[in-house]
Formats: structure tokens, C-alpha cells, sequence
């Protein structure tokens, strides 16, 4: 298929139809408002629903009542509507049915601002809602991986049950790009769903989709499968980009927009004789903890944390698997502010330079 | 001869609900008339959080569980993906009319083909009998202590009232169930509602009146005559619209 330009956020949004998504819930909110404009006429055109909830909490909790017959089913939001959202995911994960929420991602807390950060990963990660479940969280740094990566997502929310985000920032949602679409899945060839509340066989109806759990030794186990769940990923699902590391003493960490810049930076540093490369997570859980234990920690002498976010939210992750081993530095910015032109070329060349202690 | 039995869509199980409780006589209505017309496997019970909850104990059928005020949002969600299924939300006060309001506008102005109903005794039961959005003025509950003070809490919300003035519902209308005569009306009336929704008609709300006697402090009888000179005053029983009177029976 020919490679179309197109917007980030209209990307994931013909991604998702791609992928056999037919029930769409969203509420406006900067800086995702392309993604429900785009399905408000596209999904009619595949027999798909599109709703303009009254909230976001409305919104999710449309999408439940859709993926609890089987259909897949998406809502996309940005930060303050993500923390609305908190309330359906929790409760998706509670009854165990698979949804994709899209977090366009912009600067916090509060009101915040309408302009691209990457200040939502510690809600992404450790807490998407109450009741300490995870969802595997997958962050784009192209379009045609943000393509690519919302196509799959529901093979992945449908094989755990559960939901899964992608966490982009307002940067990749905006630029355009070229990207290749894959084959339109067909959403009555993806098979019978053993969640579909219309799959019932026999004379008497009693499919049930609950999250209370009676008495609390069951929703132990719920609990202790959902752990094992999230170790499964953690040994299956990791997907990262290992970028000139092999031979690297110093080694950035970053992800999505930071990831692209850093990039070029280390290509430019590179060309000056500096041994620098990337460690770019690409499922932000689970986390690529491999990457850090396998590194030979006599030839690694730094890492860069680079995020557009203060303070850095990645850093205790990685710290948690570096172990002290080596220095961690931090390049960011926040708030909505981008990194300068040479601004990770010049910073990581002054910690390079050690002038940064 | 009639015979009197058991609605297939209630488990030969207790409801839980205390005794004198109309949830119990409400969920029996519904029940009947499902099994009257035929939709017992066909429909989906959205059941939201409060005391109504305890529905999940003894309904049979399908039910898909909603978070607190959220019911017609997951009705929205599942009735838009299939809408060839009989779908209702048995709702309490406080799950519609305070933390549900958005959601309950919200479905109505969209009129969204399904039911809800709408369990109105001016409290919230399964917490101990806090002031709900309904309770009246000068109803003593465990957070005014003293009785419900306009001056600080405003006045008991008529949800059949502010419903009807939308566009879109085809159908809204409240009964009270401390008489036989309002619960013949009350089931005539879920009937209704549940043939405008199979016939694709639109939204649909019908507002049970009820009662609480754990939590008024009443005995179950004491809690008819409170209705009568106290509820049914407030909140009017009656069809508050019916787009379709001269369609459907």
C-alpha cells in the first residue's frame, strides 16, 4: 500500500479503524481533538459508533459498555481528561475487559498547559486508576510506529483482558508524517469474545461482567493472576530500540519526541568522537529492565536521563535497575517547553565533558 | 386461572434487600414484566452501585456491572453495539441524581434507545442513610442530623421534571409504590417504556418512588403513610411525557 502524509493523531485514529476498532467515546480536549473529529465521520463510514460523550468520565465508561460485547472499542484524552478517565480504566481492569486509551500527552499538573510534555508517565505506569492494577503502556516515537503500535494494541488488551495505553506527547500527535497503513481487519472475522455478553449459549441468560469480587479470597486471586499477568509481560512483551550502545560509555534514556531528538544529538556527537547512545523504551511498561542488567558497567560510565519533564519521571526506573552502578544525569524541560536546537546535543556534551557534576 | 409465580429473571434465591424494602417489589415488577414479554434472555441488566447492587445476588440474566452514576453512560456504550438487546439500569437516588447526574442528562438529551429506571426513597441505603440529592426538607438522615435544611443543602431535585423539559425522551413518568393501584400503574408503565425501546423509539425513564425503613427509622407499614403525606406531595406522580401516547398502547 502507498505511504499517505498525515497527521499524528489522525494516524492513530485510521490505525485504530484499521484494527477493527467500531466504538469510539471521546470528550474535547487539546491536544488530541483530532482523533475524535477524525472518527466522528470515519467510523460511520465503516458501520462503526461514534458518541461525543458529556464528560470523560462519560466517555470510558461508554467504551466499557461497548467492549462488554466483544467490540473493540477506543477513547483518547489529554492529562487533566486522562485523570478523569482514572475511574473506567480502574473499573476495566476490575471486570477484565480490553479497551485502547490514547493519552496525547501535554504539560502538568493542574490545567497545566495545552503545549506537548511527557509529564503523564508516572500515571501511566504505576497508576492508571485505583486498586494498583498496570496496563502495558506503549509510547510511539514515528508515526508509523504510533500506526503500528495502536493497530496491535487490541491484541494485547484482548489477550489479557485488560486495558492498554498509548502514551504519546503533543508533538508526535501534531507533525505530519508519511505512513503505510496495514490490511482493514475485519471485525466479524476476529472470532467470538468469551466477555461477549451476547455469546450465551443454552436456554437461560446469566453472563455476568462485575468487578465486585465476593468474598475477598476471590478477588485475591483476581489480584495475584493479574501480578503474574504483569510478569508474563515483563518476560514476553518488552519492546525497546537499543541505539549505538553496544561500544557507548554514556547512554541516554528517553522516549517518544525526546527520544527522535536525542537521536540526531547522537549522531552529532558521534561524529566528534564521543561514544554516546540510547536506550528508547518503547513499552514504557512493561519496562525495559533487560536493556540496563545486560550493559558492562566497567565500560558504561553515565546515563542521561532526557524527558520533557521536571522533575524527570523516568528516573526511578531507571536508577532501580542501574542500582548505583553509574551516574544518572538529567536533561529536561517542561511545562510544554521544547528542548532548544542543540539543546541535547549541547547538554549531553557538557556532562560528556564533565561539566555537569 | 392466572397462576402466580416466580418471574424466570428472579434466582430462587433471598434479594437481600432489608425487609419492607421496595427495591424488592420494584425488581419484582421489572422482573414481570420481562417474563411477560418474552425478554428474559434477550435483556441486559446494567446494574450501578448502591443497594441496588445487591440485584446481582438474585437477578438472572445478563448484567454488566457500572461504576457509581455511570449506568447510562455503559448503557450508551453497550446499546449502541448492539442494539437489538433489551437494556435497562435500575438506578438509585444518588447514583442518578448526584454523582450520575451528567450521565443521566446527558443519555436522555442524546435519547439513547434504552430505559432507565429510577429508584427515588431519598436516601443512600447501602451507606447508612446519608442525604441524598431527593431527600426532603426536614428529613432527618445520618449527615442532617436535624432534618434537611434548604438554607445549606437546597431543595430535594424532581428528576422527572427536569427530564421532560429535554427534547429528545419519549417517554417519562413517575409512580409511587406504597399502594397496589401505583404499582399496577408502575408496571403498566415499565411495559411501556420497555416496547418504545424494542420498537427503537427512544429514552425512556420511569422514577419509582420507594421507601427505606432501616434508614427513615420507620416500620415498613409507617413508611406507606409517610409517602402518602410526605413524598407524594413533593414529588407528583404522573406522565411527565409521552411522545408516542397515540403509537403505543
Amino acid at each position: 500500500m502507498a505511504k499517505v502524509l498525515m497527521k499524528g493523531c489522525e494516524a492513530i485514529a485510521e490505525a485504530a479503524v484499521r484494527a477493527g476498532c467500531r466504538f469510539f467515546a471521546g470528550y474535547p480536549i487539546t491536544p488530541q481533538n483530532e482523533i475524535p473529529e477524525y472518527l466522528s465521520w470515519r467510523l460511520p463510514e465503516v458501520g462503526g459508533v461514534f458518541v461525543q460523550g458529556e464528560s470523560e468520565v462519560a466517555s470510558v465508561n461508554m467504551v466499557y459498555g461497548a467492549a462488554a460485547s466483544g467490540c473493540r472499542a477506543m477513547t483518547s484524552s489529554s492529562g487533566p481528561g486522562i485523570s478523569l478517565k482514572a475511574e473506567g480504566i480502574s473499573y476495566l481492569a476490575g471486570t477484565g475487559l480490553p479497551a485502547v486509551i490514547v493519552n496525547i500527552s501535554r504539560g502538568g499538573p493542574g490545567l497545566g498547559s495545552i503545549q506537548p510534555a511527557q509529564q503523564d508517565y508516572l500515571q501511566a505506569t504505576k497508576a492508571l486508576g485505583h486498586g494498583g492494577f498496570r496496563a502495558m503502556v506503549f509510547a510511539p516515537a514515528t508515526l508509523q510506529e504510533a500506526v503500528d503500535l495502536t493497530y496491535n494494541a487490541w491484541d494485547y488488551a484482548e489477550r489479557d483482558r485488560n486495558p492498554v495505553m498509548i502514551l504519546m506527547d503533543g508533538c508526535l500527535g501534531a507533525i505530519m508524517e508519511l505512513v503505510e497503513f496495514p490490511e482493514m481487519k475485519d471485525p466479524d472475522r476476529l472470532g467470538t469474545k468469551a466477555w461477549d455478553l451476547n455469546r450465551h449459549e443454552g436456554d437461560t441468560r446469566s453472563a455476568r461482567l462485575l468487578s465486585p469480587y465476593f468474598p475477598e479470597a476471590i478477588l485475591e486471586l483476581k489480584n495475584t493472576s493479574q501480578k503474574k499477568m504483569n510478569e508474563r509481560w515483563a518476560q514476553n512483551d518488552v519492546q525497546v530500540e537499543e541505539f549505538m550502545t553496544e561500544d557507548a560509555e554514556y547512554i541516554i534514556v528517553a522516549y517518544g519526541i525526546s527520544a527522535r531528538v536525542s537521536k540526531e544529538a547522537i549522531l552529532r556527537l558521534r561524529e566528534e568522537g564521543y561514544k554516546v547512545g540510547m536506550i528508547r523504551p518503547i513499552t514504557l511498561y512493561p519496562f525495559p529492565k533487560e536493556s540496563f542488567r545486560k550493559l558492562n558497567y566497567e565500560q558504561v560510565k553515565g546515563f542521561i536521563d532526557v524527558e520533557l519533564a521536571i522533575p524527570a519521571q523516568m528516573h526511578d526506573d531507571i536508577e532501580l535497575e542501574v542500582k548505583g552502578r553509574a551516574p544518572i544525569y538529567e536533561y529536561c524541560r517542561s511545562g510544554g517547553l521544547l528542548f532548544d536546537d542543540d539543546g541535547v546535543y549541547a547538554a549531553v556534551k557538557k556532562i560528556l565533558d564533565g561539566g555537569a557534576k | 386461572m392466572a397462576e402466580y409465580k416466580r418471574p424466570e429473571s428472579l434466582k430462587k434465591t433471598p434479594s437481600g434487600f432489608c425487609p419492607g424494602c421496595m427495591h424488592s417489589l420494584a425488581t419484582k415488577l421489572i422482573a414481570e414484566v420481562i417474563g411477560e414479554m418474552g425478554q428474559a434472555n434477550n435483556c441486559v441488566h446494567i446494574v450501578p452501585v448502591g443497594c441496588s447492587t445487591l440485584n446481582l445476588a438474585y437477578w438472572q440474566g445478563d448484567l454488566l456491572g457500572a461504576a457509581h452514576g455511570r449506568a447510562p453512560a455503559v448503557a450508551t456504550g453497550f446499546k449502541r453495539s448492539n442494539p437489538d438487546r433489551l437494556v435497562f439500569a435500575y438506578q438509585g437516588d444518588g447514583d442518578l441524581a448526584a454523582i450520575g447526574l451528567a450521565e443521566i442528562m446527558g443519555a436522555a438529551n442524546r435519547g439513547e434507545n434504552f430505559t432507565v429506571i429510577f429508584f427515588n426513597n431519598q436516601t443512600y441505603g447501602m451507606t447508612g442513610g446519608q442525604m441524598a440529592p431527593t431527600t426532603l426538607i426536614g428529613q432527618k438522615t445520618t449527615t442532617t442530623r436535624n432534618g434537611r435544611d434548604a438554607e445549606t443543602t437546597g431543595y430535594p431535585m424532581k428528576m422527572c421534571e427536569l427530564i421532560s423539559t429535554l427534547e429528545a425522551p419519549a417517554f417519562v413518568a413517575r409512580y409511587a409504590l406504597n399502594t397496589p393501584k401505583g404499582c399496577k400503574d408502575a408496571k403498566k408503565a415499565i411495559r411501556k417504556a420497555f416496547e418504545i425501546q424494542m420498537a427503537g423509539k427512544g429514552f425512556t425513564f420511569i422514577e419509582l418512588l420507594g421507601n427505606c425503613p432501616t434508614n427513615w427509622g420507620l416500620s415498613p407499614l409507617k413508611t406507606l403513610e409517610y409517602m402518602e403525606s410526605n413524598t407524594i406531595p413533593y414529588f407528583v406522580p404522573g406522565v411527565y411525557k409521552d411522545k408516542y401516547k397515540d403509537e403505543v398502547k
